[in-house]
């Protein structure tokens, strides 16, 4: 076969624009598929299990709200419509919605922990418009709250409501400061970010510790010898509406 | 050319000073909320985005609807438009500009808004939607500068400008789509997640800003010189009436889906915004007004002979407007959030400062609109 001169070029222009194409696609898509990859390579997975039957013996019991909220200096803000929670709870029926029929609405227990869940697929992350949130390689969705423009388009993804803005200044309503952990500004976004800090100096998570029954197991979900998965494979665990895709890293125990 | 908006009648700059006043109000309002927070206006956890995002969303649909009036004359020799494609172009100059501000005042941390160009990040639909509103801003502010120069030379256009209008209109299309991706690509708000959003957009686009323009042609015609002339109203009553009516039928068809399947999901937002959800019905008495005038102005639209009647045109044109501005400038946004992830029904209502603000979003983009009509009527005066 000939290939002229201009066949080449046009094939070429051809190639162009599907390679450029491609990137584009790619670019599009890649927040999404870096962590399996890297869970392939050997890294962690942070996740956490949460037992509900033993949240159901403590009815009532908030230690591990009250601990996070300390420890990064969460405000305690008088109008609730401006309220910033990290890990707090809520009635079943509210976090598994449409999962109780009118028979169980007892044996599953008045209310559940709730946090960010940390998503495999976090729709947060795709949407953000300057990369403000993130994914770490160890599962870990962070915040950069320097960077954030607080266009809320994050809170208007995440299918979990686990995103709090702060509408007002939270310095002054911070009772008694954690001079370790930085306080936000007005007008940044966020959330839960699975005690980073103290993963840093190897330690758990500050709710975990908190939890006088040790109802939060939390782990590497990539381990198999794991304490989380030996949990995980034992006993039937559900996550926050699957469905969506997202992929949580937090199970409940039920 | 802007020395045009420097001469003028008592009454032209009376309105002048209104509009500044409104800016100023709008001003003031701002700088309250950049000092204290967005915990000035009636927003909260559950329903983060208000009537700021709402009236972006709006008025993107206005300023895609200059390709209404774009489209038929340099595709189709529609002549009745030649004297308005003009007006549609400059209406979108000064709609994106407002886009841009109800943005722009929605932001945590203004001063950081430039991160988006830092860090550009096209996964997010943001991305695309900055790309497609400056591109827009730019293709018909040149557009209506190298149009409007050209006109006051005596001269033709120069060639090369076409090419440049045909490619505003896919643009304008992208701008509405890109919007309307904004929403219906997220896991977790039923109510924004149906694929005919894009349409919906772009049908109560081609209504509502079709439905503006034939208000200010007549209100140009009153206080001006300048006629766009009986036949070019007419017409543009007859894109109003189709837009309207593709309008409708789309949001018939978003009520079917969502309230005969019967899924909690979908349908519960439009029983918030129809019947009240939990006790709250706020925006109730919004959506049952938006309907109303939307099936008035069907009926003074649809029949030819309300339609001619250039009085009941322009009663349906303004109940077009409103109705519009009412579901898509609030309703569709607020009953996103609504329940909430966590099954919260939680009520939302502006602020005074929060009104203050977009009164002067407001009043920037009628300054805007009545010095570039000015200049225009102007130039076509002293030819």
């Amino acid at each position: 076969m000939k290939l002229t001169r201009k066949d080449f070029l046009r094939v070429l222009a051809g190639s162009a624009v599907a390679v450029g194409a491609g990137t584009l696609v790619h670019a599009v898509g890649s927040a999404n598929d870096r962590e399996s990859a890297e869970a392939k390579n050997g890294k962690k997975r942070w996740g956490m299990a949460i037992d509900l039957q033993k949240c159901r013996e403590e009815k009532g019991c908030d230690l591990c709200s009250r601990a996070c909220h300390r420890s990064h200096n969460v405000p305690r803000l008088p109008d609730p419509a401006h309220e910033v929670k990290w890990l707090w709870n809520e009635p079943n029926g509210k976090v598994f919605p449409f999962q109780q029929n009118d028979y169980t609405r007892h044996a599953l227990g008045e209310t559940v922990p709730v946090l960010c869940n940390h998503c495999t697929n976090p729709a947060c992350v795709r949407v953000c418009p300057t990369q403000a949130t993130w994914k770490r390689g160890d599962g870990v969705v962070m915040m950069d709250y320097h960077r954030c423009i607080g266009c809320r388009y994050c809170m208007a993804a995440c299918p979990y409501g686990s995103r709090s803005f702060n509408y007002v200044d939270p310095r002054p309503h911070l009772g008694a400061p954690n001079p370790d952990f930085p306080p936000r500004t007005a007008g940044v976004v966020e959330k839960c970010n699975f005690c980073e800090e103290r993963l840093a100096d190897g330690k758990q998570p500050a709710c975990v510790e908190a939890c006088p029954r040790n109802a939060m197991v939390f782990g590497d979900l990539n381990d198999g010898n794991s304490p989380i998965r030996q949990l995980l494979s034992g006993r039937y665990a559900v996550q926050r509406q699957p469905e969506l895709g997202c992929g949580p890293s937090i199970f409940y125990l039920v | 050319m802007l020395d045009k908006a420097l001469k003028g009648s008592g009454r032209y700059w009376g309105w002048i000073a209104f509009l500044l006043a409104l800016i100023a109000v709008g001003f003031t309002c701002y700088l309250r909320q950049l000092a204290y927070g967005l915990g000035i206006t009636g927003l909260s956890r559950d329903v983060s985005w208000g009537i700021y995002i709402a009236q972006f969303t709006f008025f993107v649909g206005v300023a895609a609807s200059a390709v209404m009036v774009v489209l038929p004359y340099y595709l189709h020799n529609v002549q009745q438009f030649a004297r308005i494609t003009i007006l549609g172009e400059l209406l979108a100059v000064a709609a994106v500009t407002m886009c841009m501000l109800f943005i722009f005042v929605d932001m945590g941390q203004p001063a950081r808004v430039l991160n988006v160009l830092l860090y550009p990040t096209p996964h997010s639909m943001m991305f695309w939607d900055m790309i497609s509103l400056t591109g827009y801003l730019l293709l018909n502010g040149v557009i209506a500068w190298v149009m409007l120069s050209a006109e006051q030379k005596g001269r033709p256009a120069p060639s090369w400008i076409k090419p440049v209008i045909i490619l505003s209109i896919p643009w304008a299309i992208s701008i509405h789509t890109v919007t309307a991706f904004l929403y219906n690509g997220l896991p977790g708000r039923p109510l924004w997640f149906t694929a005919i959003l894009a349409p919906r957009f772009l049908a109560s686009a081609f209504a509502s800003g079709p439905a503006l323009l034939i208000l200010l042609c007549l209100a140009l015609r009153r206080l001006t010189s300048f006629d766009a002339g009986q036949e070019a109203i007419r017409r543009l009553g007859v894109i109003v009436a189709y837009a309207m009516t593709v309008n409708v039928f789309f949001l018939f068809l978003e009520l079917f889906t969502a309230l005969y399947s019967g899924m909690p999901d979908h349908a519960e937002p439009f029983e918030y915004l129809f019947f009240g959800l939990d006790g709250k019905n706020g925006l109730v008495p919004v959506m049952w007004l938006s309907v109303v005038l939307a099936l008035a102005s069907l009926l003074a639209l649809l029949v030819p002979r309300f339609r001619r009647n250039e009085r009941v045109l322009a009663l349906a044109s303004l109940a077009v407007f409103l109705s519009l501005w009412l579901e898509k400038g609030m309703g569709l946004i607020v009953a996103g959030f609504v329940p909430s992830p966590l099954r919260a029904v939680t009520s939302y209502a502006p602020t005074a400062p929060e009104w203050g603000i977009v009164a002067g979003v407001w009043g920037i983009g009628a300054l805007l609109l009545t010095i570039f009509y000015k200049i225009t009527v102007s130039l076509r005066e002293a030819n």
